[in-house]
């Protein structure tokens, strides 16, 4: 099972609320999930008062609430509302995003890194948006971060995974969860990201925005597990040749003639 | 703190693999601990060739046609432990002697003259002979005539560890010699050594106080092979996700003869040696791995490039032997007698460039 901060989840895949046409089609998107972990844009929602549409909609159901920091431009800006949104919502939670550029909405490393250190030292359980950058993912590690969100690619471009080698890399050195946020387009981006050995994914734009996202969003539960399993099954190797399924030995070997 | 699985379930696992586990190993992008224990298995056995082509393979793109070499240099034979496989055993009846700072010097001069840019500082485990003040001062001696210092000496708190890191020591290794807590506890019957639990922290103890390397390493022919080698791999995994800013190597002395006519427990074959190690460079493509003159010529001839990417060469394992070309008292006879120049010149015979620099003082503050 999934252990953040020590909260278990048996859902690896985390939703977040923006661009659905209504909160009641968000609310039967994220039944259809089977998802625990909703992240909120603080932006959106008015968190003191109770009839506030998202927020209302959410509290029917028991979700790991995840209030994101979406439009905070530093450090400072960051720190500053996820203060206003514990004092608010009464959840240490935080999911840390820090987007100077408002175009291409890319996280800030040095910003997200300086502020992460801050908020974790006042209390909170911090999951820090990130690039998908190995040693800032290590760095954040270090200073408490309680799992890290790397992006797949840009934030709502549906391309998927683009940074899947980087991504191998936090995978196999982090010791933190690695939940990897943004860019997710398709449930085979998903379950791609699984196979990996991501322990969870985040999608929104992908659900929000379908067709049908009641249905997409039961696609992407099925393809976040049939990745995991996937992933814990052990998968064979992608080779460039063909090998035969009953291959004979003796190939491919180097000389040993000197071993005593 | 690291916990290694029972041994009893490391020999477990190293037994419960068939050769579709090893074939899967031999192509896994990304390599799990369950692929090394198929490597290191029976089952492995049969694949050693196409072990070894990979292993190649690896060591070729990670590491080019390059091989590093070093020399140690043996300060102190007084040991308070007794441990039963070793010459510096306590108990043994050897001449005991430890270097002056001014002798230690003079023998550092020799190898310096000899080329070598890469030393490694080893002593027996008797504090009162070598303790965190005189591996200081040596370390401050010789620091400017050095790229890279190394120590095998006692394990230290992290704090000594830290003031000899800024008085210039690159890198520790201190070998566990069995994760067989049974075994462990038999063969080494008294001294300081004897606390399983605090030699396997002191890799830890090393990084953390700041290390550039640390090298861990079973001592082969004390208990069954394959499940120490899945130790290591256990342990190396859990090195690299703690300390990330630490490179490690693993070193895989086989028993030699020594005083004390101790017997090898467990024999170690030079195909079985191969083996693991290259089943260590397949699962950790970036580990540094390390073969002495302990092993012979032929055997350290074959092997570059497989695998390996560090030798030793022209050792002397007596404290002083390179001064007075004595080897009374020394840990253990060596298996590859030849100089610095010979090996090198076999290593360039081979199409691999011997490399005796690989670091730099400067990369160190000089904050004493």
């Amino acid at each position: 099972m999934l252990r953040i901060a020590g909260t278990e989840f048996s859902s690896r895949l985390f939703l977040g609320t923006g661009k659905f046409s209504s909160s009641d089609v968000m609310a039967k998107a994220i039944e259809a999930s089977d998802c625990q972990m909703v992240t909120v844009a603080l932006r959106r929602v008015d968190l003191t008062n109770p009839e506030d549409d998202i927020m209302s909609t959410l509290a029917k159901r028991e979700y790991t609430f995840l209030p994101n920091t979406s439009g905070a431009r530093d450090a400072k800006e960051a720190i500053r509302l996820a203060h206003l949104a514990r004092a608010a919502s009464g959840t240490s939670w935080l999911k840390l995003e820090v987007t100077p550029d408002p175009r291409t909405l890319l996280p800030d490393p040095v910003e997200t890194l300086k502020a992460t250190e801050t908020l974790v030292k006042d209390g909170f359980i911090v999951l820090p948006y990130m690039n998908a950058d190995p040693i800032l993912a290590l760095k954040l590690q270090d200073v408490g971060a309680a799992a890290v969100m790397p992006l797949g690619s840009p934030i709502g471009t549906n391309q998927g995974v683009l940074t899947d080698s980087m991504i191998e890399i936090i995978i196999d050195q982090a010791k933190v969860p690695v939940v990897v946020d943004a860019g997710i387009g398709a449930p085979s981006h998903a379950a791609y990201a699984m196979e990996m050995g991501a322990d969870a994914v985040l999608v929104n734009t992908a659900i929000s925005v379908a067709g049908d996202p009641v249905a997409m969003a039961r696609a992407f539960a099925q393809a976040v597990e049939a990745g995991r399993t996937a992933y814990v099954a052990g998968m064979g190797q992608r080779n460039k040749q063909a090998s035969a399924s009953s291959p004979e030995k003796g190939n491919l070997s180097a000389d040993l003639g000197f071993l005593e | 703190m690291f916990k290694p699985p029972e041994f009893k379930q490391l020999i477990a696992e190293t037994q419960n693999t068939s050769s579709s586990d090893v074939e899967r190993a031999l192509t896994a992008a990304r390599p799990t601990i369950h692929d090394l224990a198929a490597l290191i298995s029976t089952a492995g056995e049969a694949y050693l060739p196409q072990m070894a082509r990979r292993s190649t393979e690896i060591t070729l793109a990670r590491f080019g046609r390059t091989t590093q070499l070093y020399a140690p240099i043996y300060l102190s034979n007084y040991c308070t432990n007794r441990c039963v496989y070793c010459g510096f055993s306590a108990d043994n009846l050897i001449k005991r002697k430890c270097l002056t700072i001014d002798e230690a010097e003079k023998e550092a001069m020799i190898l310096h003259n000899r080329g070598f840019q890469h030393i490694l500082l080893v002593s027996g485990e008797a504090e009162s002979a070598v303790d965190v003040e005189y591996m200081e001062a040596i370390a401050l001696r010789l620091r400017d005539k050095f790229a890279a210092i190394s120590i095998e000496i006692q394990p230290m708190s992290e704090e000594h560890y830290h003031r000899l890191f800024l008085a210039g020591i690159t890198a520790v290794a201190v070998y566990q010699e069995t994760y067989d807590r049974k075994m462990y506890k038999e063969v080494h019957l008294s001294g300081k050594k004897s606390d399983f639990d605090y030699r396997l922290e002191t890799p830890a103890r090393g990084a953390k106080a700041g290390m550039r390397e640390v090298g861990i390493g079973p001592l082969l022919g004390l208990s069954d092979w394959r499940a120490e080698g899945l130790a290591i791999g256990y342990h190396l995994d859990w090195l690299r996700k703690e300390f990330w800013q630490t490179a490690f190597t693993v070193s895989f002395p086989r028993m030699r003869p020594a005083a004390g006519e101790f017997e090898p427990l467990h024999i170690v074959s030079e195909k079985n040696l191969s083996q693991l190690i290259f089943a260590l460079r397949i699962f950790d493509q970036d580990v540094g791995l390390l073969v002495s003159t302990r092993e012979e010529a032929r055997y350290r001839d074959g092997m570059l490039g497989l695998g390996p990417t560090r030798y030793s060469a022209g050792s002397c394992t007596a404290p002083g032997g390179y001064g007075s070309n004595n080897t009374d008292g020394e840990q253990f006879s060596v298996g590859d007698h030849r100089s610095l120049e010979e090996v090198s010149t076999m290593i360039r015979n081979k199409g691999f460039d011997p490399v005796c620099k690989d670091w730099d003082k400067e990369f160190q503050v000089k904050s004493l």
